[in-house]
């Protein structure tokens, strides 16, 4: 690494007052300006692919929700949708809509979250208290339907494993009143904010070109001017019957997207919104019926155990798109498991973002893309200590072939 | 000789319950900030019970640091900031108390305002001296805001002097006592009270810069650099730091309040208080000072830290240098101007 004599390194993390998952950022800055940015990922891997191969299909399906704390939906989501893919199994209606409701709820307490966090980051520590002051109500909702505030337990593969008793109908429609009357407020708040507006106007910009040579995912992509969300692009749970259901971006309230840290904030008001008019709408549509395919663990296993062939789920989680393949071998649970997180999608993007910004600004970058570190951390190199490897592209593809040629070969799959 | 026992006595008296007021008034700070975010907020003497902790606290010094300038500049800082207290308020306590002495004309605003930038440099010591790479880049922003800052607060301090110049005679008027008895206020036209209002404004800008709060506390910037100028700080080093900022916080706005607020109980209403032969009317001023340093620190420090977002260091120093250099500016223009629009 050539080093030039007018900048000065400066590492931040793996654990720093910014970040609220360990990871590393490298910068080579001049003055207070970065002009080079290198990243480390791996501090918070704990093996999760690993230890799903080694339980059964349910089991999995709460191990899977820990992978992150935010995403406890949108990660088991993705797996049943998966698993569901494999086997063929339609989920009931009802079911749907349920998942619908548990997963926008998800979302709505995700944004509120990730506003409360950037706003910490750049100083502004009431918006931080307010926003997560008004989060308790989805949260109280949230543990009245599932029982819990986080690892909500809902979802099983093949439906839902609580249904939406009628007595929650009216609590979940004042609920969403509560938010509707607070709209307005808080979009005044975060985007009309004059210093929120100097500390996020032009900053961190991804442009729509980088956007899509980048594969950014999620809030992210859209902020870009890049109309992309997997619940419009494919459809699942009650997606398909919501026929007003777009890509949210910055065009929605008259403003032109830059991709900048306020474009992204503006996307996720917007998108706090549409979750809050989704679940209005799964409400007043819900289908009766029954909620899950097969209710009985154990049949359910022996049923997935004659299941050879592999399955993708794809889910939009509030961070972007999540993605799980499994393969299914005729045994207890997964034979291979492979999750992609949204975060692993947007990181590529922080190199672009960070380029060129000041000091001040690497917080709220490094928390625009509401990274999930958790998620997104698959592996880790322990043998010549982090950062000790390098590979380029052709050897990641020749590595990627080969693993895909050594799981097929163990799991008999021609 | 005796007179001048009595002033150091009162000196050091002085320094400790303006330690114990400015801890306490943090105190205040703290639940006022906590009512404006619907929190619950600590108890009124959090303050205290910080400082005790840290006292007990084990004190590191790194390794690679210069630990003389590391070890010394807090107690510069703290040794500054209790100097610029007693500078401040010592003359005005005289002056409402309606005694001389040889302290009297002893607060001159020259000497304040470079009282004020040896916390600030000791700090900046402090920072480059920690041998972190955090500490470094905070006492760098702290150099940027302390220089940028002087500007605007030397215009003010000017506008002030000239408006004195003309009120007194020309006898001191960089001296407080003449600020404190020729309230600013006195004889100005609807301009120079709009003037003055600017130049207000200006200070209560320039407030939170001095005292490293939101939306100027780039230097500490938690999320930025990890307290960056503090970030190798503990233990008692760390408790010293906290005192010199209570007591410059105090002291900077009992500035605030003599520059412009200073009327006594008696200017107000024009009558004294006696009670059963005793002159109850100092006690009463001190009270009102203290009420209005208060008020002077929710307004200016809390309510701005608790609205405002962390600017950064470029967007404050153009702050400073631009905006708020043209407006205190324009308010000593305008009472420059007063007399002579009235005058027609």
């Amino acid at each position: 690494m050539s080093k030039s004599t007018s900048t000065f390194p400066l590492s931040i993390g793996p654990t720093h007052p910014a970040f609220k998952e360990p990871v590393k950022f490298s910068f080579e800055v001049d003055g207070e300006k970065i002009v080079r940015t290198d990243m480390d990922f791996g501090y918070t891997h704990r093996g999760i692919e690993h230890v799903a191969r080694e339980r059964n299909f349910i089991q999995v399906i709460y191990l899977l929700e820990r992978i992150c704390g935010i995403c406890s939906v949108s990660h088991p989501m993705a797996y049943c949708l998966a698993v569901e893919n494999a086997a063929g199994i339609e989920v009931p209606p009802r079911a749907k809509y349920v998942r619908t409701i548990i997963g926008e709820l998800e979302r709505l307490h995700s944004h509120l979250l990730w506003t409360g966090v950037a706003a910490h980051e750049i100083g502004f520590d009431t918006l931080f208290l307010h926003t997560w002051d008004i989060r308790e109500k989805v949260m109280d909702c949230l543990e009245l339907l599932t029982g819990n505030r986080v690892n909500y337990a809902m979802l099983t593969i093949g439906g839902v494993r609580r249904d939406i008793a009628p007595e929650h109908y009216g609590i979940l429609e004042e609920t969403l009143d509560y938010y509707r009357e607070l709209y307005n407020r808080t979009r005044e708040i975060l985007l009309e904010d004059l210093t929120v507006q100097m500390r996020c106007r032009d900053i961190g910009v991804l442009t729509y070109e980088d956007a899509v040579a980048l594969c950014a995912v999620g809030p992210t992509a859209r902020a870009s001017g890049l109309p992309k969300d997997v619940r419009i692009d494919y459809p699942c749970n009650a997606y398909p019957d919501i026929e007003w259901l777009r890509p949210a971006s910055p065009r929605d309230i008259g403003k032109e997207p830059r991709g900048d840290v306020f474009d992204r904030m503006i996307v996720r008001v917007l998108e706090m919104k549409q979750s809050v008019e989704i679940v209005g709408f799964c409400l007043d549509n819900m289908p009766d019926g029954e909620i899950v395919v097969e209710s009985k663990a154990i049949k359910l296993i022996n049923q997935l155990k004659k299941v050879k062939g592999d399955g993708l789920g794809r889910y939009e989680a509030p961070r972007g798109e999540v993605a799980h393949f499994d393969i299914l071998d005729e045994r207890e649970g997964p034979a291979q498991i492979k999750v992609k997180a949204p975060t692993y999608s947007n990181a590529a993007a922080w190199a672009v973002m960070f380029n060129g910004a000041e000091i001040a600004d690497i917080p709220i970058i490094a928390a625009s893309i509401d990274p999930c570190i958790a998620c997104a951390d698959r592996m880790t190199v322990i043998k010549n200590g982090c950062g000790g490897l390098s590979f380029t592209a052709e050897e990641l593809h020749r590595l990627s072939v080969e693993k895909q040629k050594r799981i097929k070969a163990t799991c008999g799959n021609s | 000789m005796r007179e001048l026992l009595i002033v150091i006595a009162f000196s050091l008296g002085l320094l400790v319950l303006g330690i114990f007021l400015g801890l306490f008034i943090r105190g205040i700070d703290r639940k006022f900030a906590a009512y404006f975010q619907s929190r619950v907020g600590p108890p009124l003497l959090q303050p205290f019970y910080d400082l005790e902790k840290l006292m007990i606290k084990q004190t590191i010094i790194p390794e690679n640091s210069v630990s003389w300038i590391f070890r010394g500049a807090p107690v510069l800082a703290l040794a500054s900031t209790s100097v610029l207290l007693i500078y401040v308020v010592l003359p005005y306590l005289y002056y409402l108390h309606g005694s001389s002495g040889p302290f009297l004309t002893a607060g001159d605003l020259i000497v304040i305002l470079y009282l004020l930038m040896i916390p600030a440099i000791s700090l900046i010591a402090g920072g480059f001296a920690s041998g972190s790479p955090y500490a470094t880049v905070g006492a760098q922003r702290e150099v940027v805001i302390l220089m940028s800052v002087e500007v605007p607060l030397a215009i003010v301090v000017i506008a002030v002097a000239w408006k004195m110049s003309q009120a007194a005679g020309g006898a001191h008027p960089f001296s407080l006592l003449t600020v404190a008895s020729n309230p600013i206020w006195t004889g100005m036209g609807p301009m120079g009270i709009l003037g003055g209002g600017l130049l207000v404004l200006t200070l209560m800008a320039v407030v939170p810069a001095e005292t490293g709060k939101v939306p100027f506390d780039q230097a500490e910037a938690e999320t930025e650099i990890a307290e960056g100028l503090l970030a190798e700080y503990s233990g008692k080093y760390l408790a010293l730091y906290g005192l010199a900022d209570a007591v410059k916080s105090l002291a900077f706005t009992a500035l605030f309040v003599v520059l412009f607020f200073p009327h006594g109980f008696t200017d107000l209403t024009g009558f004294r208080i006696v009670i059963a032969g005793g002159d109850y009317t100092f006690a009463l001023d001190i009270l009102l000072f203290i009420v209005k340093v208060i008020i002077v620190y929710t307004v200016a420090i809390t309510a701005v830290r608790v609205a405002m977002a962390r600017l950064k260091i470029s967007q404050a120093a153009k702050l400073f240098l631009i905006t708020l250099s043209m407006l205190s500016i324009a308010g000593y223009l305008l009472i420059y101007l007063d007399p002579r629009i009235s005058g027609l």
